[in-house]
């Protein structure tokens, strides 16, 4: 399988300020040396303790945040390299479906200017075809035309999150992040959304970053899985591999404590922390 | 004893521009101190309605309550309670943990003073033990450098810590019922299961859970009753090891079959065909009806009650075919 994103020894950080505006006290080193690739056509899972820089190294893949030190290459190119329509191309080819389907909706757009916004702003459908291409984008995630001229509070969280893919999946992208997409999502909806994500898939060989701490989701959907760690990736391999031999203290750990039906029961989980404490922050 | 918590006809509609959504629909049921119940169901069901209606929590307009609707704390009757008595109450006994953090951090303010405050509404604390007892809450909830969550705005934490933050202040005044809707989503596995102990902890003392959530696992791991919810109904209630050995409504039993797994690789998951029906207009039959594989004629026209099952009187089920649908 050819590589489509190839990222080399990333890092993101954020400056500790001692107030809002006040002076800059240390960093935080969100991700601090990240190497990874995800392959065209393939679904790579990333699983990892909260806060260990997930959510950090997609925004900073998606250009949101700015890396301290690092390559990202597209297609073998180094995005930096790029020019102006190049960067373009690379913001549609990469979407993004954020964990927070609250935070991630223009309370005052209508659906229907949520969905197809992008759309009409990379000019690749006339305002005449906008509300047909967004029915049959709704349809898609499995919700009804009526939703397109209501606003996103009229939602349930769950819903809220379908639009979100939908709209993410309207550019066509090469590469869509899943940032726990689906962890709001019912059971139900949720497994039809995995076999949507399925499907577009083999139908657009496209690829999946899917960050989750459903141990669950991955083992059904990822081709592999690399296991973060404090702004590193400490394991990475094939998703049968990883789950079922585990190499890593840190991952045997995370698989221990999945709460699963037929399971511990009622009992205490013991939870272990089993890594050294490495210090997150680092004065400057 | 009355139940910590009684829940009787509950209904709430919200008034929109496209017509009346009946989001909770004569919704009942009641909770002891100790048990730990998880209401579990298809998006947008009313599970958040539900949750945000025991504290009057709910925008109102445009939501309201039918007048039937009876929420009663400890035989207090909430839904007529006047505004200050129930905004003590809710400080001092009620303890929420809601599914967007962010609507509970306040954004311009430290999560120190945050949870430092809500020690101190109950409790008086000078300001050093306020912020001991805080940091204090924070290791508790798992979070590993507490002295830069303390100082941190919200927006500098991931969201799984703001979600821990937003937990500390939830439990720190001990509350004898505890809300939790989807508390630990945003959460690491590791993470969840410190959250989920603690929770579980503090229901052997004195307090009451309604723990909302999409994971099976969580709810066979901590609950002791199981609620499914289905278009603003519920369709079954039974105690959580009955409800695992044998689900009986058809929709819980495709619920639980939807869970993906190492056994689904490679296949499409079992999902529910169809979607839910419109709030704005539920069908006069079963609301399951049109996506039920068991459905029989009279499933379109007949409404089915909430009735206790005939293999077992100690649970309901809202589908008069469910004994006969299981194996
Ligand atoms: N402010 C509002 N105005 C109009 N309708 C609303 C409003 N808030 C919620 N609803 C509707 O009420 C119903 C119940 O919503 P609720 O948030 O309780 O769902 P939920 O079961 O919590 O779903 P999820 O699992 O996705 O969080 C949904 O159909 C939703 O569209
Ligand atoms: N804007 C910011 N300013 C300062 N620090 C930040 C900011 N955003 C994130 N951080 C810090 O960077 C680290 C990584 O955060 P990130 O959101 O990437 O974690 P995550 O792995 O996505 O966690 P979760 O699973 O909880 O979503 C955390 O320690 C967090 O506090
Ligand atoms: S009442 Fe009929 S349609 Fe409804 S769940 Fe039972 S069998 Fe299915
Ligand atoms: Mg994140
Ligand atoms: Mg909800």
């Amino acid at each position: 399988m050819k590589t489509l994103l190839d990222i080399r020894d990333l890092r993101t950080w954020y400056p500790l300020r001692s107030g809002l505006f006040g002076r800059v006290r240390g960093h935080v080193c969100a991700v601090d040396g990240v190497s990874l690739q995800v392959r065209a056509g393939e679904t790579l899972g990333i699983v990892g303790e909260s806060g260990c820089g997930k959510t950090t190294l997609a925004r900073t893949i998606l250009l949101l945040a700015k890396p301290h030190s690092g390559e990202i290459l597209l297609d073998g190119r180094d995005i930096t390299a790029f020019d102006a329509a190049e960067r373009v191309a690379y913001r549609r080819a990469v979407q993004v479906v954020f964990q927070d389907p609250f935070a991630s909706l223009n309370p005052r757009h209508t659906i229907l200017d949520a969905i197809t916004e992008a759309l009409l702003a990379h000019g690749l459908i006339s305002r005449r075809e906008r509300r047909e291409t967004a029915v049959g984008l709704l349809a898609d995630v499995g919700l009804g035309p009526e939703a397109l001229d209501r606003y996103p509070h009229a939602f349930s969280g769950g819903q809220r999150q379908r639009i979100c893919i939908a709209r993410a999946l309207a550019l066509k992208p090469r590469l869509l992040i899943c940032d726990e997409a689906v962890s709001a999502l019912d059971l139900s909806v949720r497994a039809q959304i995995l076999n949507l994500l399925e499907s577009l898939r083999t139908k657009h060989n496209l690829s999946y970053l899917f960050i989750t701490h459903d141990i669950g989701v991955v083992r059904h959907l990822a081709d592999r899985i690399a296991v973060m760690y404090k702004g590193r990736i400490i394991e990475t391999g094939p998703t049968e591999s990883i789950l079922g031999a585990p190499q890593d203290p840190y991952t045997r750990a995370l698989l221990e404590a999945v709460p699963v039906v037929g399971g511990a029961h009622n009992a205490a989980l013991s939870i272990n922390r089993v890594l050294p404490e490495k210090a997150a922050t680092s004065a400057t | 004893m009355p139940p910590l918590l009684q829940i009787e006809h509950l209904s709430v509609r919200f008034d929109t521009d496209d017509g009346v959504v009946a989001a909770v629909d004569d919704v009942s049921f009641a909770l002891n101190r100790g048990e730990i119940l998880g209401i579990v169901g298809e998006s947008g069901c009313g599970k958040s309605a539900t949750a945000l209606a025991i504290p009057r929590l709910l925008p109102m307009p445009p939501a309201r309550l039918s007048p039937a609707s009876s929420i009663r704390l400890d035989g207090l009757e909430l839904t007529s309670l006047p505004v200050p008595a129930l905004r003590a109450l809710r400080g001092a006994r009620i303890g929420m943990i809601f599914q967007d953090p962010m609507t509970a951090l306040s954004p311009l303010r430290r999560v120190c003073d945050q949870i430092s405050e809500a020690l101190r509404l109950h409790r008086r604390l000078s300001a050093a033990e306020a912020r001991h007892l805080a940091l204090d809450w924070l290791v508790r909830v798992g979070i590993e450098d507490p002295e830069r969550c303390a100082r941190a705005y919200p927006y500098e934490l991931s969201g799984g810590m703001q979600q821990r933050v937003m937990i500390a202040i939830a439990l720190c005044h001990d509350p004898d019922l505890l809300i939790a809707d989807e508390p630990t989503t945003a959460l690491d596995v590791t993470t969840q299961a410190q959250v989920l102990n603690l929770m579980q902890a503090l229901c052997r003392k004195t307090t009451a859970l309604l723990l909302i959530t999409h994971d099976m696992g969580v709810v066979w791991r901590m609950c002791t009753q199981v609620a499914v919810m289905y278009a603003g109904e519920i369709v079954e209630q039974a105690p959580a090891p009955a409800f695992f050995a044998r689900p009986l409504h058809p929709y819980a039993i495709a619920l639980l079959e939807a869970i993906p797994s190492a056994a689904t690789r490679g296949r499409p998951l079992r999902a529910i065909p169809g979607q839910v029906p419109s709030a704005l207009a539920w069908p006069g039959g079963c609301r399951f009806a049109e996506r039920c594989l068991c459905a029989h004629p009279d499933c379109l026209t007949q409404h089915p009650t909430l009735a206790a099952a005939r293999s077992d009187a100690a649970r309901l089920v809202r589908c008069p075919y469910a004994d006969e649908n299981t194996p």
